[in-house]
């Protein structure tokens, strides 16, 4: 099946797309958008996760042809030709990036995050990065940059 | 023997983002922008994808592999088995022993026996379908001490047992007025880096192959990629590609040789992805481990005499279980003054998976052993955890259980004090009421506090820095310093494997820091480079920036030289300062670029540290260890008694790091490292049923989330070392080892039971 969607902007096509395809899989392979990461494909790491419209999800949970017609925004969609987005921002200044494979899940979920709860209090930002998990910081530091982008 | 004396700890200077600053990594932006190349990312016209049949049997004969079927299939381009495999097909760290690709026997589930190539994943999953192999079922050999009796069946010649490390000190044990014995196990945990294991191989034209891929030490892979393919060493080039993390996990080979493989087969660049259920099955484990101890002690809980028995569970390959079981013995102890020791630890082959080596490498294992005896031994004596610790914490000048001798420091009793004196977390509302959300079973709503009890308990720990037993250990460094448009630029080059923890950012600071040059750029790593050792063993830092700063006083030599004859002054005298060279007899000064216009000045250096010798094979004795990395965890606990849900409240933790390169770098392996051994104490384990893996998806093996992690409490001393670059200490694995060992103990305090194995389960609380 052919598979039109806006991702980050941009209007594209992917032909072919197999039924059982995932989102991720169109970004990743189809597409050569690799931004979203592929940790555990099984919804349950949140290193894929993307806006689908308005809702964050995750992209590996997606069937392709779900997108067809939608409007998708990576992590790459986050940051304008004019710099990092705030939230990218505090992720470098906070020294929430080690190994950075949960990196983009990581900030479209905060940033998911502030524009729901634009001043979230720690349990509530522990509880709303819950589907994304990091081996490296411990979270701390992602912590840390929440509260800093939260500013 | 000194190889290269390591200049002794000087005052460093403060250089912006140079040494000791919160210098930003490099990669920090392409990170957060979704732009940095992961090793699973990199993709190739024409490319084919590799996937992998893999034994359904943990222990097999292989009658036959039928390939046709499979081979016939549209875009399907290779199906290669083990007569493929072009040089010696066998793998393995410390002894080759691992197949590429099976030939005769399989000896664990998930054991590859062929790969195929295709133009596309689907194409290729259903090819790995269509290869029949028939098997002939072996016995299973899956209990570990099964292995050891000899009762079962050999799965390598020479039998089961791995290695037996034997160390014997001091005096027969007589005359404790205290004896306490206990048995402990340590489940299988897992590494779960996220990015899993991938890379991209491309055929060359002199015949070789390169190979983009993540790991965590290329001239390793290299030299064991080239036996395998029967190829020269400089003709398997490798770059490092972005790591998604690594733990110990990535020292193994996993697809790299079959990427390879299929590469050179296909003529076309071949790329290879695991899923995260393969990624389980396809890299090694931490040791499962066994263990009984007796201490003895006087009637003040002073220790008189330890006896360990340790058995590591090694599963159907060596990989690292020697270095592991030697780790494991070594450590036995525990950072303490024991006059008499008889330890033996072994670690022996089954059909289990395969493992070898995990952040912690044998240390974290027996430290949940010897910190519960401790803990058992300080109720026995009437005294507090935290003293019975005290009494008999080893300090600079102490001996080891090996009888090696502490040079540097050892601040076991300062880092205890110092967690016991952090303020504690705020107890739980008495009347009720508290925010479910940090409640034991959190929004699952189990509890609203009845039955809810506090723990506090308390680890400490020691560790090896850098290789050990007599292993000629080094790094190299090029360093080169030009002139780009008008700016001065040094460049660093290094086979060093960045694998998440800040490495290419502390290269950096430190050629800022010995050349006060602002602008550096760290090359990616490759084979084009002299050897960088291994990201393991916290020895990185160490190891590479010791490298990196030979090589960046090579330069200034250098640079010296050139002024010194440009100014017609002797070298003497003369000093780099803020990108000019001055004369502090004359007051003449020479700038940089000028001293660069005609051409660049470009030097590589090895580092060595000081060499070590083998453990005496009779008796365990000898200076085997670089150095020692000691670290204190205190843990605060709430159980629901009832349930048996367990929630870490809070982990403090005390190390002492040397000389901080990086401190929030430092910071983060200290987070990191805790956050793991969270893990293994109340979540982590790899089950494993009659030889298969149970859980391998990130939805049943579970590594702690932001519901999980406790509030943390870090203290990091800085006691300079006087034999490493800026007197620092390897940090990786220290803020680790301890933890697992401090909750068991507040989970103990908390509910008054044993704790004899870790992961605690809910069951282990109830039952």
């Amino acid at each position: 099946m052919r598979v039109g969607l806006e991702v980050d902007g941009k209007a594209r096509t992917a032909d072919d797309v197999e039924v059982g395809e995932s989102l991720l899989f169109l970004l990743r392979e189809r597409l050569g958008l690799p931004g979203s990461k592929n940790a555990c494909e099984q919804g349950e790491c949140g290193s894929c996760t993307v806006y689908l419209d308005d809702e964050a999800v995750c992209a590996c949970l997606v069937a392709a042809g779900q997108a067809d017609g939608r409007r998708v925004v990576t992590v790459a969609g986050l940051s304008g030709d004019d710099g990092l987005h705030p939230v990218q921002q505090a992720f470098l200044d906070a020294g929430a990036v080690q190994c950075g494979f949960c990196t983009p899940g990581l900030v479209v979920a905060v940033h998911d995050l502030l524009r729901r709860t634009p001043d979230p209090g720690d349990a509530e930002i522990r509880e709303a990065l819950a589907g994304n998990l990091c081996r490296c910081t411990g979270y701390e530091k992602i912590f840390d940059a929440v509260r800093a982008a939260a500013r | 023997m000194t190889t290269v004396a390591p200049p002794a700890a000087p005052a460093v200077t403060r250089t912006p983002d140079g040494v000791g600053e919160a210098a930003r990594r490099p990669d920090g932006i392409a990170k957060v922008r979704g732009d940095f190349a992961f090793s699973s990312d990199l993709r190739h016209d024409r490319m084919v994808w590799g996937a992998t049949v893999r034994s359904p049997h943990v222990h097999a004969r292989i009658v036959t592999v039928e390939v046709d079927e499979a081979l016939a299939m549209p875009g399907v381009r290779a199906v290669l088995t083990a007569v493929d495999v072009p040089g010696v097909n066998r793998f393995g760290l410390e002894q080759r022993d691992q197949p590429v690709l099976a030939d005769d026997v399989v000896r664990y589930a998930g054991e590859p026996v062929a790969v195929v190539a295709a133009d596309d994943p689907e194409t290729a999953r259903r090819a790995v379908e269509r290869v029949r192999v028939t098997y002939e079922p072996l016995p299973a050999l899956t209990d570990p001490e099964i292995a050891l009796s000899g009762d079962g069946p050999p799965l390598h010649e020479g039998g089961n047992l791995v290695r037996h490390l034997r160390i014997r000190r001091g005096a027969p044990r007589a005359g404790a007025a205290v004896v306490v014995t206990g048995e402990y196990e340590v489940g299988m945990q897992d590494q779960a880096f996220l990015g899993p294991e991938s890379c991209l191989a491309l055929p060359a034209a002199d015949g070789g192959v390169e190979l983009h891929c993540s790991t965590q030490w290329l001239h390793v892979d290299q030299e064991q990629l080239a036996a395998c393919l029967a190829l020269p060493p400089d003709r398997v080039r490798l770059t490092l590609a972005g790591v998604g993390g690594a733990f110990g996990g990535r020292e193994d080979l996993s697809v790299q040789a079959h990427a390879c493989l299929l590469a050179l087969r296909t003529g076309r660049p071949a790329r290879m992805v695991y899923g995260r259920e393969e990624s389980f099955v396809g890299h090694v484990h931490r040791h499962p481990a066994r263990m009984r101890y007796e201490h003895g002690a006087d009637a003040d809980g002073r220790l008189l005499y330890v006896k360990a028995d340790i058995l590591l569970d090694g599963g159907a390959y060596a990989s690292t279980s020697h270095a592991v079981a030697g780790n494991a013995g070594c450590f036995a102890v525990g950072p303490y003054e024991v006059p008499s020791v008889e330890i033996d630890c072994r670690a022996v082959y089954t059909n289990n998976p395969p493992c070898g080596a995990m952040r912690g490498f044998g240390a974290v294992q027996v430290c949940f052993g010897y910190e519960s005896q401790m803990d058992k031994l300080a109720a026995a004596v009437g005294i507090d955890p935290v003293e019975v610790r005290l009494r008999n914490a080893v300090a600079t000048g102490s001996m080891m259980a090996t009888g090696q001798r502490i040079e540097g420091p050892a601040p076991v009793a300062e880092l205890l004090r110092r967690v016991e004196e952090m303020p504690l977390p705020p107890s739980l509302p008495a009347s009720g009421g508290a925010d479910v959300r940090l409640l034991p079973g959190g929004v699952a709503n189990t509890t609203h506090g009845e039955g809810v009890r506090r723990g506090v308990g308390y680890g400490v720990s020691v560790k090896n820095i850098c290789k050990s037993g007599g292993y000629d250990d080094f790094g190299t460094a090029r360093v080169r310093v030009g002139v780009a448009g008008d700016e001065i630029v040094a460049s660093v080059h290094t086979a060093a494997a960045e694998v998440g923890q800040g490495l290419v950012t502390v290269q950096a600071q430190i050629v800022r820091t010995e050349l006060e040059i602002p602008s550096v750029v760290v090359l990616p790593a490759d084979t084009a480079v002299g050897d960088a050792g291994t990201s393991s063993a916290s020895r990185q830092t160490w190891m590479s920036g010791g490298a990196v700063r030979q090589a960046c006083v090579a330069v200034r030599g250098r640079l010296l030289d050139r002024a010194a004859t440009a100014l017609a002054e002797p070298v003497t005298g003369l000093r780099l300062a803020g990108g000019r060279i001055v004369s502090d007899r004359s007051g003449q000064s020479v700038d940089l670029r000028d001293l660069l216009a005609v051409e660049d000045v470009d030097e590589t250096a090895v580092f060595r540290h000081r060499t070590t010798e083998p453990l005496d094979p009779e008796t365990g004795q000898g200076d085997a260890h670089v150095a020692y990395a000691f670290a204190a965890h205190r843990a605060v606990v709430d159980v629901d008694v009832e349930l048996g849900l367990v929630r870490v409240v809070e982990v403090a933790c005390a190390q002492d790091v040397g000389k901080a390169i990086n401190p929030p770098a430092v910071e983060g392996q200290m987070h990191g490292g805790i956050a793991q051994g969270v893990g293994l104490a109340v979540m982590e384990e790899i089950k494993v049923r009659d030889g298969r893996i149970l859980n391998p998806s990130f939805t049943d093996y579970l590594i702690p989330t932001t519901m999980d992690m406790p509030s943390t409490r870090l203290d990091i001393l800085e006691l300079p070392r006087a034999d490493s670059p800026y007197g620092l200490t390897g940090v990786g694995e220290p803020p680790l080892l301890s933890a697992p060992a401090a909750i068991a103990a507040a989970i103990r305090a908390a509910t008054g039971r044993e704790v004899p194995r870790i992961p605690v389960t809910p069951d282990a609380l109830t039952s």
